[in-house]
C-alpha cells in the first residue's frame, strides 16, 4: 500500500506511514508557508490522537451546508451547483480559521440521487424545502424475516433485494440472478438473459447517467478541496467514512422500530446479522481511506447512545461487532473517528475497552458530560467535540466564548482533545460558528 | 383484575400475553377489565424508563404489545372506553424535518396515558398546528424535532398561536434531541419534555394546573 512490505509491518507502522502520507499530500501548496501551516496542523491532530500535548488545540468543527449558506447559498444550491459552492468554500475557509477542510461528505451527491431516484433520503426539491438539509427516509427496507438471506449473502441481498427497494432505478435489478452463479461455461446464458430485457437495459442506461454525474461530482469535489487545501494549509478530517454493524442494521436495513423489536423477537439473527457485517464495514473505511492516502476514518454512530439501550443491551448487541470494526481498522493504522450523537453518558465505562490500544482512536461527543468523558477516556483516547447546537444555533457570542474557555479549561488540560461541535452544522449564527473558533484559537493555545 | 397478563405485558413477554388475552376473551372476560390491566403494565414501564432501568425498545415492544391487544379487543368493545380522556393534544414534527421514531413513541405514551392524540404526522405547517388545536379545542400544542434547522419552525408556530390568541387556552410543548432550556427560550414554547415519560409528565401536570 503505502510501502512494499505493507503486509510485514506492524499495526503501529501502518499508523506512522498513514500519518506520514497524509502530511506529505500530493498537493501543490501556494507557498512553502502555507505547507508549513498545512504540516503543522496535521500534527496538531497527531499530537492529539497520539495523547501528547499538542502546540494548540486542533479546531475540527462538522461543518455541513454553513459553509455555504454563509455565504448565501440557498441549501439546494449549496447541492446543486458546484461553481457556487466551490466560489463560497474559499470565502469561508478565507474567513473562518478552523483545522480542518469543510466536511464536504455531507454536501451529497443529489445529482446522482436525480438519475438514480434515490428513496433513502429526501433533499431540497425532492421531499424537503430548498433551505433544508438532505434527511433520511426511515423504513423497513429489509423485512422481518429476510435474516438469513442477508446472512447467507450479503452481496446478493443487498443488489437483488435491498437496492431495488431504495433506488427506483434499480428496481429491475430485483429480476437478475446471484453473480454467484457464474461458475461454468454452460451458466453463463441463463445469467445474462434479463440482461437482454428492456427493464433492465433501461436500468443500465440510468446507471451510466449516475456514473457520469458521480465522475463529475467527485472532480468537482476533489479540485475545491484541494484548491483550499494549497491555499489554506488545511488537511481534511476524514478519508472515507463506514458504520457500527448494530447501525446498518437499524438506520439502513430494518429501522429503528424493526431493530428494536427483533431485539426481543429475534436476538440471535439480530446478533449474527451484526458478525457478517464486520469485515465488510472494515473494508468499506480501509479502501476509502487508501484510495484518499488519509489516516482517518469517520464512523457516526446512533443507535447505541443513551436511552436506546440498556447497557447489558449496548455490551451484548452494539459493542462487540463495532469493537471489531474498530480493531481491523487499528490493525491496518486506520484511525477510527467516532461521532457519538446523543448522550453517550452511560456508555463510558464499556467504551474503555482494555483490548483498543491506546493513542489510536478519537472519540467526538455530542451531548455527554465532558468531565466523565475526561474522567472515563483521558489518557487512554482522544477525545472532543460537545459545543452544543443550541448554542450554536441560538446563542450568542459571549455565551459561545465562555463555553469554550470553560470546555478547554476542564478537559485540554493533558492533551489528546480537539475542539469540535456537538452537532454537524448546517443552520447556525455566523458570529457564534467565529466566536467558537477564535476561541478556540486563543484559550487553546495555552492549554 | 389478572396479575398474569399485567407481569407478562411488563416483562414484554409477547407471546405470553396474547395468548392470555386471547384465553381471557374466550373465557367471557370483561374486555374493560383486560384494559385496565394493560394500562397498569405501561404505567409499571413508564416508570421503569423514568428511572433508568427500562430504554427505547422497552417502550416500543410494549406499545406493540399494546396495539395487537386494543386489536383483539375491538370486535368485543360494545361502545368506545368510557374513561374520560385527560385532554387533547396535537402532535407534530415541525415543517422542514420529517423524523417520526421520537414523535411515534410519545403520541403512543400520551395513548395509553390517556390523552385524546391528534397526530399529525411529520414535515407539519405552522397553520396545521394552530387550526388543528382551535378545531379540535386542543389543551397542548407538541412540536418535535431532530433537527437544529427546525427551531425556526418551531419559533413560527409559537408565533402563530401568539396571534391566533389560543396561548391562554394551549400550551406548547417542544422535545427531540436537541432541545434544550435554551432553545425552550428561543422560540417562546412554554416548556420540552425530555423524553417521552418527561413529556407525558408535562402534558398532565398542565392539564391538572390549568
Amino acid at each position: 500500500m503505502f510501502t512494499e512490505n505493507w503486509k510485514e509491518l506492524t499495526a503501529d507502522q501502518r499508523f506512522a506511514a498513514r500519518m506520514e502520507a497524509w502530511a506529505n499530500p500530493a498537493v501543490e501548496f501556494e507557498s512553502d508557508e502555507v505547507k508549513t501551516r498545512y504540516q503543522e496542523r496535521v500534527q496538531l491532530f497527531r499530537d492529539a490522537i497520539e495523547l501528547k500535548k499538542p502546540k494548540r488545540v486542533p479546531i475540527a468543527p462538522w461543518m455541513s451546508l454553513f459553509p455555504g449558506l454563509s455565504q448565501g447559498l440557498t441549501a439546494k444550491d449549496t447541492y446543486y451547483d458546484y461553481d457556487k459552492l466551490a466560489e463560497a468554500w474559499m470565502k469561508f475557509h478565507a474567513e473562518y480559521r478552523q483545522d480542518v477542510l469543510a466536511f464536504s461528505i455531507n454536501i451529497v451527491p443529489v445529482h446522482v440521487y436525480d438519475a438514480l431516484d434515490y428513496r433513502l433520503y429526501d433533499w431540497p426539491g425532492h421531499g424537503v424545502g430548498e433551505n433544508s438539509g438532505y434527511q433520511y427516509n426511515e423504513a423497513e427496507y429489509m423485512k422481518a424475516d429476510e435474516y438469513d438471506l442477508l446472512i447467507n449473502d450479503p452481496s446478493n441481498f443487498w443488489q437483488r433485494f435491498y437496492l431495488p427497494r431504495v433506488i427506483g432505478a434499480l428496481e429491475p435489478w430485483a429480476t437478475l440472478d446471484p453473480f454467484s452463479d457464474l461458475v461454468e461455461g454452460p451458466m453463463t446464458g441463463p445469467f445474462f438473459i434479463p440482461f437482454g430485457t428492456p427493464p433492465v437495459q433501461e436500468m443500465l442506461k440510468k446507471m451510466m447517467a449516475a456514473g457520469s454525474a458521480a465522475l463529475e461530482w467527485i472532480q468537482r469535489f476533489s479540485a475545491m478541496d484541494a484548491r483550499a487545501m494549497a491555499a489554506f494549509g488545511l488537511p481534511g478530517f476524514a478519508g472515507g467514512a463506514t458504520k457500527a454493524p448494530f447501525d446498518v442494521l437499524g438506520d439502513t436495513l430494518r429501522g429503528t422500530r424493526g431493530l428494536m423489536l427483533d431485539k426481543f423477537r429475534r436476538p440471535e439473527k439480530v446478533l449474527e446479522a451484526c458478525e457478517r457485517l464486520v469485515p465488510i464495514a472494515i473494508d468499506q473505511g480501509l479502501r476509502a481511506c487508501n484510495i484518499n492516502r488519509h489516516p482517518m476514518v469517520f464512523i457516526p454512530l446512533h443507535k447505541g447512545a443513551d436511552g436506546f439501550l440498556s447497557d447489558a443491551d449496548y455490551r451484548k448487541f452494539y459493542w462487540p461487532t463495532l469493537k471489531k470494526v474498530l480493531l481491523g481498522l487499528i490493525d491496518e493504522g486506520i484511525v477510527p473517528l467516532c461521532f457519538a450523537e446523543g448522550g453517550y453518558n452511560e456508555r463510558l465505562e464499556a467504551i474503555h475497552d482494555p483490548e483498543i490500544p491506546a493513542g489510536r482512536m478519537v472519540w467526538m461527543f455530542d451531548a455527554t458530560n465532558m468531565h466523565e468523558v475526561r474522567e472515563h477516556l483521558g489518557g487512554y483516547q482522544c477525545f472532543g467535540g460537545n459545543v452544543p447546537g443550541a448554542l450554536i444555533t441560538t446563542g450568542n457570542p459571549q455565551g459561545m466564548e465562555d463555553y469554550v474557555r470553560q470546555l478547554i479549561e476542564d478537559v485540554a488540560g493533558e492533551g489528546g482533545f480537539i475542539l469540535g461541535s456537538g452537532i454537524v452544522i448546517d443552520e447556525a449564527k455566523p458570529e457564534c460558528i467565529k466566536t467558537m473558533i477564535e476561541a478556540g484559537l486563543k484559550y487553546g493555545a495555552r492549554v | 383484575m389478572t396479575e398474569g397478563l399485567t407481569q407478562a405485558i411488563v416483562d414484554l413477554r409477547e407471546d405470553d400475553a396474547l395468548a392470555m388475552v386471547d384465553q381471557l376473551l374466550a373465557e367471557g372476560a370483561d374486555p374493560m377489565g383486560i384494559l385496565d390491566d394493560c394500562k397498569r403494565a405501561m404505567d409499571v414501564i413508564g416508570e421503569r424508563f423514568a428511572c433508568g432501568e427500562a430504554f427505547i425498545p422497552e417502550l416500543m415492544m410494549a406499545g406493540e404489545i399494546m396495539q395487537s391487544i386494543s386489536g383483539k379487543l375491538k370486535p368485543h368493545l360494545t361502545s368506545a372506553p368510557s374513561q374520560e380522556k385527560l385532554g387533547v393534544v396535537v402532535i407534530g414534527t415541525v415543517e422542514g424535518d420529517i423524523h417520526h421514531i421520537g414523535k411515534d413513541i410519545v403520541v403512543t405514551m400520551l395513548d395509553i396515558a390517556g390523552f385524546d392524540v391528534v397526530d399529525l404526522g411529520v414535515d407539519v405547517k405552522v397553520a396545521a398546528f394552530v387550526d388543528t388545536a382551535r378545531e379540535k379545542r386542543a389543551d397542548v400544542i407538541a412540536m418535535s424535532c431532530l433537527l437544529t434547522s427546525a427551531f425556526d419552525a418551531m419559533k413560527r408556530t409559537v408565533a402563530a398561536a401568539d396571534e391566533a390568541g389560543i396561548r391562554g387556552s394551549v400550551k406548547l410543548m417542544i422535545g427531540g434531541a436537541p432541545i434544550t432550556e435554551q432553545v425552550v427560550a428561543y422560540t417562546g414554547a412554554d416548556g420540552y419534555g425530555k423524553d417521552a415519560v418527561g413529556a407525558v409528565e408535562l402534558a398532565k401536570q398542565w392539564i391538572g394546573g390549568a
